[in-house]
């Protein structure tokens, strides 16, 4: 990994790798607003960072100057020639229209509302579970041995991948999505090992040998136009699913964890007032929402009096535009019980996240039980606290101590 | 009072479906449609305006009765 000079200035070198970044942005993020509001870095080869929700939310309606062909910022600028256009390397969110429309709509009912429903007796057995193996002990890591297993191994069992593998998916996530300030040499290098592929391959064989009941079964069988999905896009959209559907709901899940380990008043209503977990569950996702996501500029133009080149990567970060002062009510203050709550989370426009439905399940059952299970609880250990580096941001330790 | 969902600005949030689904409903693919031609009886009024007021994309209408 190379060694990153530290950020001195955000507005003309800003990096979303930099350490204070990592632990709190937030405070970047305001001084931005009122300097800065689209911000620039020379590092990646050049990107741009919008922090207001208009301007966030302005990015991700334009389809025609941004495109979607790569949404992770790192070192390795994918060319034109090295993805299959339009489908791009993950479907559909690495999609454009029109494409991304058809691709989208393959997947969309597997992630409705009923369908999630229907996952949600699972889901609590599981928190359960889990809550059940923690058993006597009144200190331990809650995004370990909670927060992190709940999506791991949901979303296991609707791609039909075994749950043993756990520790395998976990270690594709970091490559995919944590180790993006890697140079380009190594994350080449990394691709072309070949690890990633060759795991999918025997999921697929498997499937291919015994048809299932799941994700991967469904994807092999699906066909667009009357044909079958091409190889690239089946395996490009379990990556996906696989990737975007774990360290997001994980990170969510621990960051609500971890506002309500310090907050003993937000603590006592939740258990409490049960009814409150509606805009709870909302006022988590804005104010700790996990994902920033990344766009390239299609073609050149001038976006807010900036000039924009094609290829620039452009960073965008719902999570500022859900801090925007302009757009919410005390924005920095945590209420569960915000009624009036437009965040922007799981994004805007026609990528809003697939797993959204998914996710506010998995967050609203996770925290029940854990309520239930845990009214009273504390952090032990706030030095202890570590965050994910890159485009998802949760914490990865939440040291608590039970007190009832 | 009437609301309606603009199907070209819906983007399958479900905070509306959420929120009233008394209200509205939603499709396999999470598009949401108002339910009872979009009429609000008294009641639900309160529901209905924090259904548009939540809604991320701003597609859903509200007319209140003159």
């Amino acid at each position: 990994m190379t060694a990153r000079p530290p950020v001195t200035d955000w507005s003309t070198d800003f990096d979303h790798t930099d350490p204070q970044w990592v632990t709190d942005p937030f405070p970047i993020w305001d001084d931005l607003r009122a300097t800065c509001p689209v911000a620039h870095t020379d590092r990646y080869g050049g990107a741009w960072l919008p922090v207001t929700h208009e301007g966030v939310a302005a990015v991700a309606y334009d389809t025609e100057h941004f495109t979607s062909r790569s949404v992770i910022v790192s070192e390795l600028r994918p060319g034109d020639e090295e993805l299959p256009a339009p489908i791009g390397i993950a479907p559909p969110i690495t999609s454009d229209p029109p494409f991304h429309a058809l691709a989208r709509r393959l997947l969309l009912p597997a992630f409705g509302p009923k369908r999630v429903d229907a996952l949600e007796p699972y889901t609590r057995a599981l928190c359960n579970e889990l809550l059940d193996k923690i058993g006597e002990r009144t200190e331990f890591d809650a995004a370990a041995e909670y927060a992190q297993d709940i999506p791991l191994r949901v979303i296991a069992r609707m791609l039909g991948f075994p749950e043993k593998d756990a520790a395998q998916f976990r270690h594709f996530i970091r490559m995919v999505i944590e180790d993006v300030d890697a140079s380009a040499e190594e994350r080449l290098a990394q691709i072309d090992a070949g690890e990633l592929d060759a795991y999918l391959d025997a999921r697929i064989e498997e499937h291919l040998a015994e048809p299932r009941d799941d994700l991967t079964s469904f994807l092999l069988n699906a066909e667009l136009d009357g044909n079958k999905l091409h190889p690239d896009h089946v395996r490009g959209t379990m990556v996906l699913l696989m990737i975007a559907g774990i360290d997001t709901t994980w990170s969510a899940i621990g960051a609500s964890l971890w506002h309500l380990s310090q907050h003993p008043d937000d603590r006592k209503r939740l258990a409490s007032e049960p009814a409150l977990m509606d805009t709870a569950i909302e006022e988590f996702l804005r104010a700790y929402a996990p994902v920033t996501m990344a766009r390239l500029v299609a073609k050149d133009f001038d976006f807010n009096g900036c000039p924009m080149k094609e290829g620039d990567w452009l960073l965008l970060p719902f999570p500022a535009a859900n801090r925007d002062p302009e757009f919410f009510a005390d924005a920095d203050s945590v209420e569960l019980d915000r009624a009036v709550n437009r965040h922007a989370a799981f994004g805007l426009g026609i990528h809003r996240c697939i797993g959204s439905n998914l996710a506010r399940m998995e967050l609203r059952v996770a925290l029940e039980e854990w309520v239930k299970r845990y009214p009273d609880f504390e952090l032990a250990d706030p030095g202890a606290v570590s965050w994910s580096a890159g485009q998802v941001r949760g914490p990865r330790t939440v040291p608590v101590r039970i007190l009832s | 009072m009437q609301v309606h969902v603009n199907p070209q600005l819906c983007q399958g949030h479900n905070r509306c479906y959420a929120i009233a689904p008394e209200l509205f409903e939603v499709d396999d693919e999470g598009n949401a449609t108002e339910l009872h031609g979009g009429a609000v009886p008294a009641a639900l009024e309160e529901k209905a305006r924090l259904a548009v007021a939540n809604c991320p994309e701003y597609a859903i209408t509200l007319t209140e009765d003159s």
